[in-house]
């Protein structure tokens, strides 16, 4: 099923949770919607699921208007950050509960109920835990049994919020892993918020990146790597140096100092030069474009991290170097980015 | 032996270790101030609480079992046995629906003037007992608010049933919304969350998921809620007009048999409101530890 969000927007009290955000998501798409804490991404995915309500815009599934129907109505499968499995009820009275609160004459008998969850847990693989009260399960059993309920009313999409967000950082893994194959395999739309960028590009087909209730950039995990639009994507996703730099005249100043480096067709006026940390190559002293004096070498694992202060200001900033590469306290480097982004200072 | 707690290191070397731990200890007092605390504790307990508990038993038993069952078959003991169960019925059953429903709204939804419902919620509690009752004589006496009314309809709320039912009603209100606020506020709106979108109506949220999360919690305010109706002597003494075997309650009567020197009969009616507040004892400890361990996933 297709979601469409066209101008959405919510306030609570003076704070705009969601300023104009239009979004599409295509059938059988895993998107992630990635931002900060407070950029709007938990709001804009409990509007869709029917839990709070938009102050203007539209919400369609299907090309079918969703704000008409309540939550219940939508067939929207949630999964909370905090699980929100039923603490008084078994394992399986949580999974069965969306089949038995069924009206009636649509509701399964009480056979295929069991048949059903018992296949849901078979999905989960926590067959094992049936009986168990939620009180007696690990986080990661616990997530998996909130996905296992959200999915017995054949929901037609499929909603995380912060799915692995209270899990420790191995069960995270594994279970995004898991996540990721069980897509492929029920090939659901699914939409999940994160503030994790390794597991949004880890896990997603797209990354919608939002900050301060606005859509900054939507694409491909490695198109929103590797060309972010903006000076927020490219400093929230992957590890960047920032420097601070003017433009004037398609000249790129560090201070006084005029870098060898293109504009960007940037126009003149503060701006912020953006370098992957692994696009800056580190060489000896008069090369690169950019000259530093190293005040603390860290190594760990295959590489060490050096702090190099640069120009006239003393900029600290963190570079990679690998490790066999000579580097000391008090040694003068020249350091040259690969590739690099310059954004408008805002 | 040295008894100084600074944990320097003792000249021999040996065993002045544990001395030192225990000297260090929060619980470190010497052994005689520890035994006078306790029997403080003990000799005002037993004087305040059980010397008393004991007296009404053997005040109740002074005259033997035949006149022990005789004062409690009595029909004016009777009657004012079943006004007050059926007093306490009434409020217990209205204070359980009232105080769900208060507090399904204070802790679940956000609403304006919820700070000044909270403060409403305690006021039986604030005021005096005869103030209640005196409330609802200004009410529904013959020169009350209402009163011209239900004169003109003939109905009979004042020292009679409907107004002893008013008075501990308005009294006991706290209860049952003061046990459940608290719970329902930690244990959020999550749980409701998902319940409706996997599809539940209002109601099937409400006793599907809410109620049974909170089911202790509800037994414990409807304990305490109950004792109190049935113990409730100052708002319905103002309300109840004392008509023997009709508008008595089990306190009105025990102070009526009691000024009129009829002992055993007074404290054989006394000895159940004993009982039934040492049954309450024992049943809220139950419930505490119920409500200790329950279940937070």
């Amino acid at each position: 099923m297709t979601i469409e969000v066209r101008q959405l927007r919510k306030n609570f009290g003076s704070f705009a949770a969601l300023d104009g955000v239009d979004l599409k998501v295509a059938d059988g798409e895993l998107l992630a919607l990635l931002g900060p804490s407070g950029s709007g991404k938990t709001t804009l995915l409990r509007i869709v699921a029917g839990l709070d309500w938009p102050d203007a815009g539209e919400v369609n599934f299907d090309g079918e208007n969703a704000l008409i129907r309540g939550a219940g109505e939508r067939q929207v499968g949630f999964v909370f950050q905090h699980y929100a499995l039923f603490r008084h009820m078994s394992v399986f009275e949580n999974v069965a509960f969306g089949l038995r609160v069924q009206p009636r004459r649509v509701r399964k008998s009480e056979a295929a109920i069991r048949a059903r969850v018992k296949e849901l847990l078979d999905l989960v693989q926590l067959d094992w835990l049936a009986d168990r009260y939620p009180s007696q399960l690990s986080g990661g059993q616990r997530q998996r049994i909130a996905l296992a309920r959200a999915l017995a009313i054949e929901p037609r999409i499929l909603l995380l919020d912060e799915p692995f967000g209270a899990l420790d950082a191995k069960v995270r893994k594994e279970l995004r892993q898991w996540l990721r194959s069980l897509h492929e395999q029920i090939h659901m739309t699914s939409i999940f918020v994160t503030h994790d960028q390794e597991e949004a590009l880890e896990v997603a087909n797209r990354v919608v990146v939002m900050d301060k209730g606005k859509i900054e950039q939507m694409g491909t995990p490695d198109d929103v790597y590797d060309n972010p639009a903006s000076a927020f994507v490219h400093g929230f996703i992957g590890e960047s140096i920032e420097l601070a730099v003017d433009v004037a005249g398609g000249e790129v100043r560090l201070g006084v100092a005029s870098l060898p480096l293109t504009a960007q067709g940037l126009a003149s006026g503060p701006s912020r030069l953006f370098v992957r940390r692994h696009d800056m190559q580190v060489g000896p002293a008069g090369s690169g474009a950019l000259q530093g004096s190293v005040t603390r070498v860290r190594s760990f694992g295959p590489v060490q991290r050096a702090e190099v202060l640069i120009g006239s200001a003393r900029h600290a900033i963190e570079i990679d170097a690998p490790r066999d590469q000579e580097l000391r306290p008090g040694d003068v480097v020249g350091l040259n980015p690969r590739r690099y982004r310059i954004f408008a200072a805002s | 032996m040295d008894r100084n707690p600074s944990p320097r290191p003792s000249p021999d070397g040996r065993g002045s270790r544990a001395v030192l731990a225990a000297a260090n200890s929060p619980r470190s007092e010497p052994r005689v101030v520890r035994i006078a605390i306790i029997a403080v504790a003990i000799a005002f307990l037993s004087i305040f609480v059980v010397l008393p508990l004991v007296v009404v038993f053997a005040q109740a038993f002074a005259g033997g079992i035949a006149a022990y069952l005789a004062a409690l078959t009595d029909p004016e003991a009777l009657s004012a046995i079943r006004l007050t169960l059926l007093v306490a019925a009434i409020s217990v059953g209205l204070n359980l629906v009232f105080g769900v429903i208060a507090a399904w709204a204070i802790a679940k939804f956000d609403f304006v003037g919820k700070t000044f419902l909270i403060s409403l919620i305690d006021l039986p509690f604030s005021v005096s007992p005869v103030i209640s009752g005196l409330v609802f004589v200004l009410l529904f006496g013959a020169q009350g608010f209402f009163g011209p009314f239900l004169v003109k309809h003939n109905i009979q709320v004042l020292f009679a049933a409907p107004g002893i039912a008013l008075a501990t009603l308005f009294v006991t209100f706290p209860f049952v919304a003061r046990a459940l606020i608290p719970l329902m506020q930690e244990q959020g709106t999550q749980e409701e969350e998902a319940a409706i979108s996997l599809g539940a109506s209002g109601l099937q949220t409400f006793f599907r998921v809410t109620l049974p999360n909170v089911k202790w919690g509800l037994l414990y305010g409807v304990l305490l809620c109950n004792a109190r109706a049935m113990g409730e002597f100052g708002a319905v003494s103002v309300v109840s007009g004392h008509i023997r075997g009709l508008t008595n309650t089990m306190p009105l009567l025990v102070e009526i048999l009691y000024n009129e020197y009829q002992f055993v009969a007074s404290f054989a009616v006394a000895s159940l409101l004993a009982m039934l507040a040492l049954i309450t004892l024992i049943a809220k400890t139950v419930l505490e530890r119920r409500l200790d361990e329950r279940d937070v996933p």
